[in-house]
């Protein structure tokens, strides 16, 4: 009995130990971390973060030693002792003043809290739409992201899926909708994370400061492929941004060799025409992410596979092996047609 | 470094799943124990089945469904799934049919969810109708549709006129809805029109 | 005699009389010897034995209505349901250990946390606290049952149709995957096809409906049935928590059975109360299902703290620290928690302003919590502790459950909350206040309490093993995941890559799971080595001061013989030897006190009916309609009638032979009255 009540302060102490030793991971990198913030939006809320983390860890450690405290006398005498029914009036206004104090400090405590979240909130707003620099749609289907460049001149405009390229330095705004069921954009270390709801639109914005690649996720169940339902933020410099942009407002690349040519004809005459759009040909469906320039992108299937030359392949034969329940069928084609049609599609730069 | 790791990985993943072939026999077991008829209609299979009917030759001769040398009922499994019914609901109106025969009223194509069939109202006829083509103006989806797709519309284009059982057929979807749900449609009989309705 | 005659007001003057004809101390008439006193005690005894005594046999098990037998049944039952959420965190713990991992597939996956969910909201959390209700506070208030037995009966049996609709439907791969809270649109008609969804939202109505009839019956049962002297200044906390989360039923569990209602509807009926496209609108459903599922971790956590109260006042063996701030911190908790549903929306477009004025609340009602964590602490402060079992889990509690206020804090925060939302960090906040706030005390209260069960006692060490067990196991589990969350994972993922680098820290929760899992497995060993071994109770092993613990454990069918006269908040500690109590209640039937609501001053005596089918046949007729709604609307007209019949056999076939009896050979309390001055040696 004796030893049980004694291993109290020690696990107590463990759990505390615990804590110092997350909060020294919890300061590690990682491209999809809410505490490695790369943007002014993330920075503010990590801000907070150490700020809350602090302070509830002194309270936690706190409160665990007045416990640990009142723990001090013990007896295993039965339980037949007289009940203290009355106790000393000094020792009772003692407990009062205490308890009262250690309220007022509460209250004291969450006024802090409570000014710290609405500032950080506050800041969280952009509040100068002129700096805005672009403008982009994002709309979450089941399982996957399709992100629309918005731009003043029409043929601007373009679609992509999954990969959004921004300028380092520049907020960004988005606007957020749910094709079907609700998703919510979440990149930790650009910002917190915004629902896309059917029948609504949402905005966010968020800057990235350090060029770098950024992992984001679906935050809210949708269904099935929840789970891989992820994008990548390329952060880079305006130039190369430029580039990029230049390059995606372009149509598809035209089939070069004979390989490609097939596989282009693949590409027309099985399922893949039915669901995917490429610019510039006549393919021109919009239920799956456009293939306009699929292999210029570092990840297939909703962030899931990088984008490789097997992996693509394998993922046009038996996408479900990786994603199950995802909406892309099996396809039955034979080796040599799947080559070409890997082909064709990788030289869609 | 990031890419690295996830190349290697990913091949390492492309492993059938093993697990989830003998939950779906601990699944099937307990379906035989509890001889409980809703079940198989909550199946969902995501890996493309063995197709159980294939198209068969449509001769456009005056020989038709209903008058007599007529081919064995095909049991579409799609028919008994209500996931399969609304994926196909889904893909009727993904794959633009709705663009011919809008909500099923028709207009461009004949309508679906009237009692009249030009070319049969068997699973069959339906499979071939999409998978063939017809004449004046349905296109062939061969080798563009994968056969269980085909089946899953085959299985909602048939709850239109309400031919599915009531817990199979799809419910109102999130949009402006034309019509009743292919759930409170009440069934239609069948019936054999030569021509197609202008 | 008539019924409503036999129900007549007792006059002021004749209850003071009943009362204070007794506490005299010595017999003022000295013609009874001790010999005779014990020998008509006895006789009183075995009438009231037999006044009350229960059906038997499987009979039995469908029309009793003591209080006692069916909170038993409810807490048995919710405890399988509990042991059946814990192997689906299981699963979900194998599955999520490695990344890639493909013990279950998706879709499976999916079931099974939204099935995990489920149990544990509404069919262990729930249940469980209303039944410790139901069992304890007649007992602690003194009564004869509780206010409304019949309804009670039906309750129970609604509440396990409800959870058998849902585990057969989870057995035939038709259990709902749209989570626990079923948002729209994926849980509506066109992204869940199929009767998964409609399961759950008639399991919904099941499971509410139980939770409203448990609510009424502490409401009625705490404020009108209170031993003369108990006033409402002198009753238990355990049934002021009670009380105070039988309101919040009442004021929250309607919102969920109109979302699931609507949502049951736009499936059936294509109404579209949520579908935007047709002027519905998705977020109202997660404003209905909020406001109710805020209040709903309320209604878990508050009668755990009503637990935790009785525990630290025994084995500090001194009175509680507080008790105006502790009653008040409880309710103002349960008025503020209707004030915070919005924080669970934060990532939806709401304006700024509003999101505001939750975060405010939100970090408010961190205020009664701590209230009463200081009382606690100030009762414990100085006190001789006696640290058995039960006080083991409370201070376990206190770990567990500040951390995860603490977490709660952060989530209150507009902005953080958008960064940790949905994310593993929410799912580690909501184990520690549930788990830590909730379960701890009520493992602990199930130690405190398993003697007045059934009359032995758990073993100490096996107690002790246990809760270092579930403690050590519930922190490798779940402090994880805080970091889990801020890394970036976020919840209900049926997996996740190799390169995010989550791998360690889920395998690490993964084996916590087993060590937690093996001290629930060793609590349930002490219960069933107990159940045929364990040391003999006696009425008050642990020296206890409320009033359950003065009568025999288990507790005979009527409860209490004589039913006692409060004195002081602390019955047992604070009656005197001559302590008075109440005569004149009939022993030939089922008869109990009536008193007023604010002082307890007596004003009934008040038939308590007895065994009877009908509520059964009520649940079944409310089971077809329910289920049977599932497929076809119809059945609500056909469930109609069947309610009607059934009701009206319920409250015009009255079977209640003891009461009718009694009523019709006009035995009444004449036979009584010459008893109340003999002096009772119980108290």
């Amino acid at each position: 009995m004796i030893e049980t009540t004694r291993t109290i302060p020690r696990l107590i102490s463990t759990l505390i130990a615990a804590l110092c030793f997350a909060s020294c991971f919890s300061s590690c990198g990682g491209i999809q971390n809410s505490i490695n913030p790369a943007g002014p939006n993330a920075e503010n809320i990590s801000r907070l973060w150490w700020l809350m983390f602090i302070v509830c860890s002194i309270v936690f450690v706190f409160v665990m030693i007045a416990l640990l405290l009142a723990l001090r006398k013990r007896t295993t005498e039965a339980a037949d002792r007289v009940p203290m029914l009355e106790p000393s009036e000094e020792s009772e206004r003692r407990r009062r003043n205490v308890v009262i104090s250690f309220t007022t400090i509460t209250v004291i405590v969450l006024f802090v809290f409570l000014i710290a979240s609405y500032s950080s909130g506050r800041s969280l707003r952009l509040n100068d739409p002129t700096k805005n620099g672009l403008s982009i749609e994002l709309t979450g289907h089941q399982w996957w992201w399709e992100v629309r460049y918005q731009d003043v001149d029409a043929s601007n405009i373009f679609t992509t899926a999954n990969e959004i390229h921004i300028p380092v330095g520049v907020p960004v705004m988005f606007s957020l909708r749910g094709a079907d069921v609700i998703h919510s954009f979440w990149v930790p270390n650009l910002a917190g994370k915004k629902d896309l709801i059917p029948g609504k639109i949402s905005t966010i914005w968020l800057q990235a400061d350090k060029p770098g690649v950024y992992r984001g996720q679906c935050a809210e169940y949708c269904g099935l492929q929840h789970a891989k339902m992820a994008l990548w933020v390329v952060a880079e410099p305006q130039e190369q941004f430029n580039a990029w942009r230049q390059n995606q407002t372009q149509q598809a690349m035209a089939a070069a060799s004979d390989t490609q040519k097939r596989g282009q004809q693949i590409f027309f005459s099985t399922t893949c025409v039915m669901c995917h759009a490429i610019n510039g040909t006549p393919a021109g469906s919009n239920i799956g992410p456009n293939l306009t320039h699929v292999g210029s992108r570092q990840m297939i299937g909703a962030a899931t596979l990088v984008n490789t030359r097997d992996h693509l392949a394998q993922w046009i034969r038996d996408s479900q092996t990786f994603k199950p329940g995802n909406r892309m069928p099996q396809n039955n084609l034979s080796d040599a047609d799947l080559q070409a049609l890997v082909e064709y599609l990788q030289s869609l730069k | 470094m990031f890419k690295r790791i996830s190349h290697a990985a990913a091949l390492r993943r492309n492993v059938k799943p093993a697990g989830a072939a003998s939950l779906r026999r601990c699944v099937s077991i307990f379906l035989c124990l509890l001889c409980f008829s809703a079940c198989k209609r909550e199946q969902r299979q995501f890996s493309t089945p063995p197709a159980t009917f294939k198209s068969y030759d449509v001769t456009m001769s005056d020989i038709r469904p209903g008058v007599g040398g007529l081919p064995m009922p095909v049991q579409n499994p799609a028919d008994q799934h209500a996931f399969d019914a609304n994926e196909g609901k889904r893909l009727y109106s993904q794959y633009n049919c709705s663009g011919c025969h809008f909500n099923g009223g028709g207009g461009i194509g004949p309508a679906l969810m009237d009692e009249k069939w030009i070319y049969g109202d068997r699973p069959e006829n339906i499979y071939s109708t999409i998978v063939e083509g017809r004449p004046n103006g349905m296109p062939s989806f061969r080798q563009k549709i994968p056969d269980n797709q085909v089946q899953q519309l085959v299985a909602y284009v048939r709850s239109m006129s309400g031919q599915l059982r009531k817990d199979v057929a799809p419910t109102r979807n999130d949009s402006m809805n034309a019509r009743r749900s292919e759930q409170r449609t009440e069934q239609k009989t069948p019936q054999q029109t030569t021509a197609p309705p202008q | 005699m008539s019924h409503e005659k036999e129900q007549k007001n007792i006059s002021h003057e004749e209850a003071q009389k009943t009362q204070n004809e007794v506490p005299t101390g010595k017999p003022s008439k000295s013609t009874i010897t001790d010999e005779e006193l014990a020998e008509a005690m006895r006789q009183e005894r075995e009438e009231l034995e037999k006044t009350w005594a229960r059906p038997t046999g499987v009979w039995g098990w469908f029309t009793d209505t003591d209080h006692k037998a069916i909170a038993k049944r409810y807490i048995v039952t919710a405890f399988v349901f509990f042991l059946l959420g814990g192997l689906e965190a299981a699963l979900m713990r194998i599955q999520l250990a490695f990344p890639e991992n493909h013990f279950l597939n998706p879709d499976r996956y999916n079931q099974v946390f939204t099935v995990h969910g489920t149990t544990m909201m509404f069919l262990f959390a729930v249940p469980i606290m209303t039944a410790m209700g139901i069992y304890f506070v007649p007992l602690m208030i003194g009564a004869r049952d509780v206010a409304f037995p019949r309804l009670n009966v039906y309750g129970y049996f609604v509440y396990l149709i409800g959870g058998l609709l849902l585990y057969t439907g989870f057995f035939l791969n038709t259990g709902p995957d749209a989570g626990w809270f079923a948002y729209v649109p994926l849980s509506g008609p066109a992204y869940s096809p199929g009767k998964r969804v409609d399961i759950w939202a008639q399991m919904i109505t099941f499971t509410e409906i139980s939770a409203l009839v448990g609510a009424v019956i502490v409401i009625g049962t705490a404020f009108k049935m209170r031993a003369p002297g108990m006033s409402l200044n002198r009753i238990p906390l355990f049934v002021w928590a009670q009380i105070v989360t039988a309101f919040m039923i009442i004021f929250a569990m309607p919102a969920v059975m109109l979302a699931s209602s609507f949502l049951a509807s736009d499936r059936l009926l294509d109404t579209h109360f949520f579908n935007p496209a047709e002027g519905g609108d998705a977020i109202l459903y997660q404003h209905l299902f909020w406001f109710f599922g805020h209040p709903e971790v309320y209604i878990i956590f508050i009668p755990a703290l009503g637990f935790i109260s009785p525990i630290i006042i025994t084995f500090a063996r001194r009175k509680i620290f507080g008790y105006v701030p502790l009653v008040l911190s409880l309710i103002s908790t349960g008025f503020i928690g209707f004030g915070l549903w919005v924080h669970h929306m934060f990532a939806t477009p709401i304006p700024q302003m509003g999101q505001s004025f939750f975060t405010a609340a939100s970090m408010m009602i961190a205020i009664p919590s701590g209230v009463q964590i200081f009382c606690w602490i100030a009762t414990l402060w100085g006190s001789k502790l006696n640290i058995k079992t039960p006080l083991l889990f409370v201070l376990g509690f206190f770990a567990i459950f500040v951390l995860g206020g603490l977490t709660g804090l952060m989530l209150a925060s507009v902005p953080l909350d958008l960064q940790i939302h949905d994310t593993f960090f929410v799912v580690a906040h909501l184990h520690y206040v549930l788990i830590g706030g909730s379960v701890f005390p009520l493992f602990g209260a199930f130690y405190y309490w398993f003697p007045k069960w059934t009359g032995r006692m758990l073993s100490e060490r096996a107690g002790h093993l246990n809760f270092w067990l579930m403690f050590i196991g519930f922190n490798l589990v779940f402090f994880p995941m805080h970091q889990l969350g801020l890394n970036g994972m976020p919840r209900r993922v049926y997996t996740y890559l190799p390169e995010t680098g989550w791998g360690t820290l889920n395998l690490i929760a993964s084996i916590g799971a087993f060590v937690l899992a093996s001290g629930v497995l060793v609590f349930i060993v002490n219960a069933v080595w107990a159940l045929r071994a364990g040391v003999i109770a006696g009425d008050n092993p642990w020296g206890a001061d409320s009033l359950e613990w003065s009568i025999p454990s288990p507790p005979p069918n009527y409860n209490f013989h004589n039913i006692p006269v409060v004195q002081g908040r602390y019955p047992i500690w604070q009656a005197t030897t001559d302590a008075p109590i109440v005569r004149g209640l009939n022993t030939k039937k089922r008869e109990t006190l009536v008193t007023s609501v604010m002082d307890a001053q007596p004003e009934l005596r008040f038939d308590i009916p007895g065994p009877s089918i009908w509520p059964l046949m009520v649940a079944l007729a409310t089971a077809v309609t329910f289920i049977a709604g599932i497929f076809t609307p119809w059945a609500f007209l056909v469930g109609a009638i069947l309610a009607g019949i059934t009701l009206t056999c319920w409250f015009f076939a009255d079977p209640n032979y003891e009461n009718k009896h009694a009523r019709e050979t006009g035995e009444k309390s004449e036979k009584v009255a010459p008893r109340a001055e003999l002096q009772p040696k119980e108290v």
